[in-house]
């Protein structure tokens, strides 16, 4: 059996006057890729925030390579190995793709046989090296964001819906470069609303709705079961192809 | 990925998106020039020019730490002349000391006597904004009204802490004898002092700009003033980086106390909040958070209060205001409006 790398217990997570989550049970074994997927508004990204220490959980527990990190701030929680790719990406754009690499690399100077790798992944890393990050396309500010993200090595990533808003083409070389990542022995928890690219790189994955996890379980489980993706998200894979 | 997936593309600025981007940095010699075709004399240009300048700078140096500070955490410090007018005691007090220094001959002993007080102010001035920061502007994150509120309440006592140590009368401060007297120059005559003012705030852009530009500390910053969340996300403290910045900020208004004082030559209590008007309309004409746009807002308020107290006294005193109502037309966030994330 996996180990657990994140676990999330009962977490509840106040807004201002809004009760967002609402007892979140959640666990994301080592390794892999684990899918979060939900309706627009059904907590998602207040779970990957909460994680991260941005919001703080009002109530209940999250627990990280078996330490408790719901009460350590968001800079700890990242030293702590884990890295976030937020929705509007958090690119830097009045600093240059390399400052903003330069930055990410937190504990000292840029691997450069990792950024060799980087550049690999991500052509247009090294194409745009020292071009100002505001005047890169959607898709290249995405890859940037990811490229940060890894350019030190994590014990886990979240990312916040890498595909939205891309092009097909994007969106399939984000595919890709998520997939070779997971071979690297990163754990990925993906928050992802294109069930077709979730299901085709995710490993287990975790159903969100008003607040709580409705449904856990291996991703290969629930693209075989029809009647249970219509039951949790009112489609199927069918339709979203 | 492979190469054929995505092909490499950047959006291209047009050239006239370009030119409208740069077109702040031309203002400065345009209001000159202009300067010189209202004043018509050349001498009389020249004299009030370099006031402008050695005017605009000493507001520069007062106002980056006052337009980072706001970037970087969205506080609004009011409180920030309480940093100029103990800048202005202190190193009133280190000259005092060292008068023997002043009144010498020795050029190097007259310039040592205002480095010991600049370094003595800025060292009080930024410990004060340690204090300062943490017992007043901590506790009061993300709530403007509370701020302005506050900082405003610190600045009364600072004020009237400077009324309790050096007492309630406006004091003189000679300078040194190196800095007094002109250079003439054909007919114009410039200041030495404000010859001085103007090498010393050129000196302090060139390093700001290096440090942002050049450091890590400074990259920092910069990403910090247009998304500080992510800067944590990153690993990185940004309260820690705010504080030293603050502090930065704080000894920086205390070296512009020091200088502002010795231009003037008297300091009272007050003279902070004072000077505090002009520096709240550079910050905001330079854009607030940004260091380029405050430099040259800074250098635009010095020369058209020059040239309208020499063409216009009456008008001198609203030219200010009405330069910056005019550049807030123009541009609403102020020449260099700082991208926010959120």
């Amino acid at each position: 059996m996996t180990d657990t790398l994140l676990s999330l217990s009962g977490v509840h997570t106040h807004i201002g006057p809004y009760h967002i989550l609402q007892g979140v049970d959640l666990e994301v074994p080592e390794g892999g890729v684990t899918v979060l997927l939900g309706r627009n508004g059904a907590g998602k990204t207040t779970t990957l925030r909460t994680i991260m220490g941005l919001w703080s959980a009002s109530q209940g527990e999250v627990r990280f390579e078996d330490h408790a990190i719901t009460r350590l701030d968001t800079p700890e929680i990242s030293r702590r190995g884990i890295a976030f790719v937020p929705e509007d990406m958090g690119i830097f754009t009045d600093l240059t793709v390399e400052e903003n690499m330069i930055l990410a690399a937190a504990n000292g100077p840029i691997d450069t046989k990792r950024l060799q790798w980087i550049k690999e992944l991500f052509p247009p890393i090294g194409t745009f090296w020292d071009a100002s990050a505001g005047t890169l396309s959607g898709g290249q500010k995405q890859m940037l964001s990811v490229a940060r993200a890894i350019i030190e090595p994590r014990r886990l990533i979240l990312i916040d819906e890498p595909t939205k808003g891309l092009a097909p083409a994007i969106i399939k070389a984000m595919t890709d470069a998520l997939r070779e990542l997971k071979e690297t022995d990163t754990t990925i928890l993906l928050v992802e609303q294109n069930f077709a690219m979730a299901s085709n790189i995710g490993d287990t994955v975790a159903v969100m709705d008003d607040g709580r996890i409705i449904h856990s379980g291996s991703m290969q489980e629930l693209v075989n079961d029809a009647a249970l993706q219509e039951k949790l998200m009112g489609l199927s894979l069918e339709a979203h192809q | 990925m492979s190469d054929t997936a995505i092909k490499p593309r950047i959006e291209k600025v047009p050239v006239k998106e370009q030119f409208f981007q740069k077109l702040p940095v031309l203002l400065v010699p345009f209001l000159a020039i202009a300067g010189l075709a209202a004043i018509g004399n050349p001498a009389s240009w020249l004299t009030l020019t370099v006031a402008g300048l050695a005017m605009g700078m000493m507001i520069f140096i007062m106002a980056s730490g006052l337009t980072v500070v706001f970037g970087l955490m969205d506080v609004i410090n009011f409180g920030h002349g309480a940093f100029v007018a103990v800048g202005a005691f202190v190193g009133f007090t280190v000259l005092a000391w060292l008068a023997g220094w002043t009144a010498s001959p020795s050029v190097m002993l007259n310039l040592a006597a205002v480095l010991a007080a600049i370094l003595a102010a800025m060292l009080v001035t930024g410990l004060l904004g340690y204090a300062f920061e943490r017992v007043i502007v901590m506790p009061v994150y993300g709530e403007h009204l509370k701020q302005i509120l506050v900082t405003m309440g610190g600045l009364i006592v600072a004020q009237q802490m400077i009324y309790v140590v050096w007492g309630p009368d406006e004091l003189h401060i000679s300078r040194p004898e190196a800095l007094q007297g002109s250079l003439v120059i054909g007919e114009a005559a410039i200041e030495k002092y404000r010859l001085v003012a103007v090498g010393i705030g050129l000196a302090l852009f060139l390093a700001m700009r290096h440090i942002l530009k050049n450091t890590k500390v400074g990259l920092l910053v910069r990403a910090g003033v247009e998304n500080g969340e992510m800067v944590e996300a990153l690993g990185y403290r940004i309260r820690r980086l705010f504080l030293i910045v603050f502090m930065t900020g704080s000894a920086l208004a205390g070296l512009g106390g020091v200088m502002w004082g010795l231009y003037q030559e008297t300091i009272t209590a007050h003279m902070g909040s004072e000077i505090m008007v002009l520096v709240f309309i550079v910050v905001i004409i330079g854009g607030l958070g940004s260091v380029e746009g405050c430099f040259i807002g800074a250098l635009l308020v010095g020369l058209l209060a020059n040239y309208t107290a020499f063409l216009a006294p009456k008008v001198a005193l609203i030219s200010t205001i009405a330069l910056m109502v005019v550049i807030l037309m123009w541009r609403p966030q102020g020449l260099y409006p700082v991208v926010k994330a959120k």
